[in-house]
């Protein structure tokens, strides 16, 4: 695991007792509301409805035991014991008192940890695969590209001022776990003809009012010129974008008006001069983060235990149909601990469920965990034969449930229980729709399905790239919601098309109910998904189980 | 046309813990809604709201809510504010487990 240099060490205590200067003079009335805020938004701090929000990063979503546990304690000394893992692989903390942060950024820091960067017009935290290191499918750990683009982007005094925030994910492999597609800048690393790893660039991907599909501005971009690309990307960026509407601010937009092809030019221009700057101390840099993420030492033993428990018990088997994925190493699995038992909220872990996670980890688990953008934690690399222990201690905290990538498998923003900007709830529409699903006992026969729900237009639950995006509005000071049909976030990425007019609160549900049955009426047989069948078959019979008076009224 | 006055509370967080807070009758500020000052004047709120510039050191993000009257209580008429008197719905925590 990447462990900070000294640089890095002393950046992060250095911020911590600026901020502590910072809040002290907020309290005793030197500094006002209106010059502390960007202060406390540049250090995660954010006020929402009921209480302050601190955002914790964790870059590229890695974590090891220790870092787990610190969030744990950090969340019973100063928080609800409790933390809600974000759509960004971040950690929220939902009730602290602002007196109090300066010590809970101080223990973070002392596990190299931060929450600088979540926040403002600044490149934020830099995502990733979940499965980065393990996957099977994988061309090359992406961890280290993203380690050094953060490092690059940390504090950058270019880019600190952006006209908005600015999102860059990175993934390794073909199949994009990152949604790399609907971030500002996504990343993909690629082998030429020659064999040459390098990266394909995308741009202007993004959600939010005016969703976009990010558009391929390099093909192949060599290892080595990343940082001068990027570089060129953020000047161009920084240039052109508009400032004069926020809503128009995205690069999304700056794309979108000027055309993929005439941003491609002037990149290219910049991206000449700006190569020159670089004299390849990066590369020296990039060989050493490398050298941090190196694969753990796999266990050569044998996996009876595993195959014992795959046949003998039911559980653990329903268990392994969902939750296991196929590592590069055959004796070993991807473990998928869902943190969306059916009625929880989505995202959220109690500090007893994170230690037991923690201690897994370390125990069986070569001291890793991933967060994924999906809200739930992974152990990326665990020898088969560990499995079943695992299975077994999770169950004793709740947290076994076999449903990773099914109904209840649900992104869910913070929505009005707790965001400021929300203007409707959407935790709760997950908890009943989990609920409801599994009390029909429906849920694995409809098999793949992601359901994204987000609370308001700015579309943190990426509801836009869900197979069904729900989209929660105030309608006239009701809450009403909208739904989305065939979005998709993986390397096919499609933005929903809107279904029509939107539901109440207590009409949602049953809405979801009727669009699952349609499914589970015309799908070609028991292999064909619910994206596959929208895509065979189109929005209509979707729309005529969802609007039946509609159809009435035409006949 | 400007569009007519109708019934606030006045309403902020707190500083230090970030609570939601009311503007009471009695001149203070307390986290019940029940308790909260009911508006009916709109030169008596715009100066409410002023004066919350000089309570820095003790709130913040301070606005004018929409309110009606109940049972000679003032309750919230939009469900945003509704959310605030009590925590979020996802489950007990929150302001509602304090009271």
């Amino acid at each position: 695991m990447y462990s900070y240099n000294e640089f890095d060490k002393d950046f992060i205590q250095t911020r911590v007792k600026q901020f502590r200067s910072q809040v002290e003079r907020r309290v005793d009335g030197s500094l006002t509301e209106d010059e502390f805020k960007p202060l406390r938004l540049m250090n995660g701090l954010y006020l929402q409805l009921h209480a302050y929000m601190l955002r914790v990063a964790i870059p590229y979503g890695t974590l090891n035991s220790q870092k787990m546990h610190v969030l744990a304690d950090v969340a019973d000394k100063w928080d609800k014991g409790y933390g809600h893992f974000t759509t960004r692989q971040n950690i929220q903390y939902n009730w602290p008192k602002l007196k109090d942060v300066p010590d809970m950024l101080q223990a973070l820091a002392d596990v190299e940890m931060h929450a600088i960067q979540t926040s403002g017009n600044c490149i934020r935290n830099v995502t990733a695969d979940h499965f980065s290191g393990a996957a099977k499918d994988e061309i090359e750990d992406p961890r280290p590209t993203a380690e050094l683009l953060r490092q690059w982007s940390t504090d950058h005094p270019e880019f600190a001022f952006l006209g908005r925030k600015f999102k860059f994910a990175v993934t390794g492999s073909e199949t994009d776990r990152a949604v790399i597609k609907a971030h500002d800048v996504g990343i993909q690393v690629v082998k030429n003809a020659a064999g040459e790893i390098g990266y394909k660039v995308l741009v202007g991907g993004g959600l939010g009012r005016t969703p976009m599909i990010g558009k391929v501005l390099r093909e192949f971009l060599p290892r080595e010129d990343l940082l001068p690309y990027s570089e060129a990307i953020m000047q161009v960026y920084n240039a052109l974008g508009r400032r004069d509407n926020k809503y128009k601010a995205r690069i999304k937009i700056t794309v979108h008006e000027n055309g993929i092809d005439k941003i491609r030019e002037l990149v290219e221009e910049r991206f000449i001069i700006q190569r020159e700057a670089f004299g390849g101390y990066d590369q020296e840099l990039f060989k050493d983060i490398k050298a941090a993420f190196a694969a753990p030492d796999y266990l050569n033993a044998p996996t009876t235990a595993f195959d014992d428990a795959l046949s003998s018990d039911p559980i653990f088997r329903s268990f392994a149909d969902t939750n296991l994925f196929e590592h590069r190493n055959p004796d070993y699995a991807i473990v998928s601990i869902s943190i969306k038992k059916h009625g929880q909220t989505p995202g959220d872990a109690t500090s007893e469920q994170m230690r037991v996670m923690a201690d897994l980890a370390k125990e069986y688990a070569h001291d890793e965990l991933r967060i994924s953008h999906e809200q739930n934690v992974i152990l990326p690399h665990v020898h088969k034969s560990h499995i079943p222990a695992i299975h077994a201690k999770l169950r004793e905290h709740g947290l076994a449930t076999a449903n990773i990538g099914l109904i209840s498998d649900i992104i869910a923003c913070p929505g009005m229980d707790y965001c400021a900007l929300a203007t409707a709830r959407s935790i709760p529409i997950a908890q009943q729709i989990a609920t409801r699903f599994d009390e029909l006992k429906l849920e694995h026969d409809i098999g793949e399905l992601k359901i994204k729900i987000s609370g308001c237009i700015n579309a943190c639950g990426h509801h836009h790239v869900g197979h069904i995006g729900i989209l929660g509005l105030d309608k006239a000071g009701v809450e009403s919601y909208q739904i989305t049909l065939g979005g998709d976030g993986s390397e096919n990425a499609a933005i929903g098309e809107r279904a029509g007019p939107g539901f109440s609160y207590t009409e949602i549900v049953p809405a979801i109910e009727r669009l699952i049955g349609a499914y589970l009426e015309v799908r070609d047989s028991k292999n064909e998904t619910f994206l596959e069948t929208y895509r065979r078959l189109g929005s209509a019979p979707f729309k005529a189980a969802l609007y039946p008076e509609t159809r009435v009224a035409a006949e | 046309m400007a569009r007519a006055f109708t019934p606030k509370v006045l309403t902020a967080n707190r500083l230090l813990e970030g609570d939601v807070i009311y503007y009471s009758a009695n001149g203070d500020w307390v986290t019940s809604h029940d308790d909260a000052l009911y508006l009916t004047d709109e030169v008596q709120a715009n100066e409410l709201l002023a004066a919350c510039g000089k309570l820095s050191k003790y709130l913040v993000g301070a606005y004018l809510a929409d309110a009606a009257l109940e049972d000679g209580k003032p309750v919230p008429t939009h469900f945003r504010e509704e959310f605030r008197t009590r925590g979020p719905s996802n489950y007990h925590h929150g302001k509602q487990a304090e009271v």
